[in-house]
């Protein structure tokens, strides 16, 4: 690998600082945005706030009731559709991708192949049918909404988990059976800690797509009652001629600040696990 | 046929297969029903209900193919698809040759190599309405300067998107290189080297044919992403401006899979043509991934 001159590596240095601060940019101004009044970031979006202009928390303290609905009620929905979702898919799609690469069954190839099927497949063509199928079956609560996602998520955890079921050595399972190990204490005790790389992947994924994902709760909840993040952020820009900016900045750095206190702890995990997940799909 | 398909491991173990086949009603059985429940019956729904005019499933009449007549017709149909097409092809450019160099620059053993990949890799983790007002904002405050908004002008809401979707996936597809450069076989390089070549010559004839898998996932990803893009395009400008072409109104900065949506919504004599048109994109889409597959696999074949 060639060395870099230090000239040029601190012609490198400075560029890659100029467009990380780039890159930094946008996510700035919300923070800068969110302590100015409404009235100043009208007209110049992009002054620091100053004595006039700086009105502290007060954005905030608005934001949580603003478009009366409490904000702090869609991040409990937001958080419980998410964990309840990703639990939910982690465990039985990684039982189903076993016994699909163990058995080998008509029925389980057949599944697989629907589940690879299913990766193509945009969620444009099922959303209407899928929200009359989530209303018949009163899937339309945050309680029940797991379950559609476990429906609609399958297909690309099942592909991930065969794919790496398939390179388990199948002597340890089988020493397992000998010693009386049945198949779901294999699987729980045996088979589920080797997953643990693929969990993470997957449920890294699966995490982002749940947490961040605006049209499927927007169709299959009912929005009178049910707001998640993405949906209460476009309902306070949707529903209003005139939006208050100031409030809007504000709910949008607070449904920033989890998701990079987060990354910030699990980076090294949510890269890997993107990758990973990349790769195969 | 059994014997036949043996990929690999499994299978073959009796000690392993017949016990887990009588627990099938655990281990396929939750996630086979809510497959049913939100992917396959919502699928075989939606390509029959193409067929017919309807409000709700009850009411749906058969009506052949009017509603992909229907659909075709929508001259905001014909634009969206054009606009999709226009910047699918822009994005995936920018957004692979960006990241491309990023990503060799990164792996050029240079101080603070983490922290930038950090930092480029953020957007990524924050949903596509909440990008799409984070920029409308800043769009709007660069604009106001010049006496004009974000919505005003077809182009600008189309060059917005094209900034917002590649300041959020380049962290992403950089990733996806950085992997791929790193895999490169050192030796092959130190051959490079000693052989004189320059780095250019290093790059193009070196590491690029070896980075090839990448490149070839990431214009994938980015293909697919480009016409699958949904939450961007709402937020930035949900297509707005709106203009008469031939009587029709069109959204002039919609993509395919907001004008399905805003198609459904204009009233229930459209829900019909609006399945329709989930259908044509849906084919659409699996065509694209299909061929682009077949050609990763050639190319696979080819190594």
């Amino acid at each position: 690998m060639k060395k870099e001159s230090s000239a040029a590596g601190k012609i490198l240095t400075v560029f890659f600082v100029l467009l990380c601060l780039l890159w930094i940019f946008p996510i700035f101004q919300v923070v800068v945005n969110s302590f100015k009044s409404n009235a100043s970031i009208n007209t110049n979006a992009f002054s620091l706030p100053d004595e006039n202009s700086f009105v502290g928390f007060q954005n905030y303290l608005k934001g949580m009731t603003f478009g009366n609905y409490p904000f702090l009620k869609s991040v409990g929905y937001s958080l419980f559709i998410t964990v309840a979702s990703v639990v939910l898919i982690l465990l039985f799609t990684s039982m189903s991708a076993w016994y699909i690469a163990r058995v080998n069954s008509l029925v389980a190839k057949a599944f697989y192949y629907l589940c690879l099927f299913s990766m193509i497949v945009p969620f444009q063509m099922v959303m209407f049918t899928l929200t009359f199928t989530a209303d018949n079956l009163k899937l339309n609560t945050p309680w029940t909404i797991p379950i559609v996602y476990l429906g609609f998520g399958a297909g690309l955890a099942i592909f991930m988990f065969v794919g790496f079921v398939k390179g388990l050595p199948l002597e340890i399972e089988e020493a397992a059976a000998i010693d009386g190990c049945g198949p779901v204490r294999t699987f729980f005790l045996v088979v589920l800690p080797m997953l643990k790389p693929t969990l993470i992947s997957v449920g890294i994924l699966e995490t982002m797509w749940v947490w961040n994902d605006y049209l499927l709760p927007y169709l299959v909840l009912d929005r009178t009652k049910y707001m998640t993040i993405p949906i209460h952020v476009q309902y306070l820009k949707g529903s209003y001629g005139s939006v208050d900016l100031g409030a809007t900045m504000a709910v949008i750095m607070l449904s920033i600040i989890p998701i990079i206190i987060v990354y910030i702890f699990c980076q090294k995990y949510i890269i890997k696990g993107v990758a990973a997940g990349a790769v195969k799909g | 046929m059994r014997k036949k398909k043996n990929d690999g491991t499994a299978v073959n173990s009796v000690l392993i297969r017949r016990p887990i086949q009588r627990w099938f009603p655990l281990f396929i059985l939750p996630t086979f029903l809510c497959f049913i429940i939100g992917f396959i019956w919502p699928f075989i729904q939606g390509i029959y209900l193409s067929f017919c005019n309807f409000n709700t499933p009850r009411d749906a009449k058969w009506v052949g193919f009017a509603n992909y007549i229907k659909a075709f017709k929508d001259a905001g149909f014909v634009h969206a698809f054009q606009n999709t097409a226009a910047f699918a092809v822009v994005s995936i450019v920018l957004i692979n040759v960006l990241a491309f160099f990023i990503a060799y620059a990164l792996t050029q053993r240079i101080r603070g190599a983490n922290l930038y990949r950090t930092v480029f890799f953020m957007p990524n983790l924050i949903g596509g309405v909440v990008l799409g007002y984070i920029w409308a904002m800043i769009f709007d405050a660069i604009l106001k300067r010049y006496s004009t908004y974000l919505t005003a002008n077809s182009t600008y809401g189309f060059w917005g998107l094209v900034i917002l979707v590649a300041w959020q996936q380049i962290g992403y597809m950089m990733i996806i290189y950085i992997a791929g450069l790193q895999s490169v076989p050192e030796d092959m390089l130190e051959a490079a080297k000693i052989d004189g070549a320059t780095g250019w010559q290093t790059l193009t004839k070196v590491i690029i044919p070896n980075v090839m898998p990448s490149i070839t996932i990431c214009t994938f990803l980015t293909l697919t992403n480009s016409f699958k893009l949904f939450d961007q395009n709402l937020a930035l400008t949900g297509g707005a401006p709106q203009v008469i072409m031939n009587g029709a109104k069109v959204n002039m900065t919609e993509l395919l899979a907001l004008n399905i949506y805003s198609t459904y919504n204009i009233s229930k004599n459209w829900h019909g043509a609006a399945q329709a048109k989930a259908v044509v994109f849906f084919i659409l889409v699996a065509v694209l991934a299909i061929a682009q597959q077949t050609a990763t696999r050639r190319k696979e074949v080819q190594q």
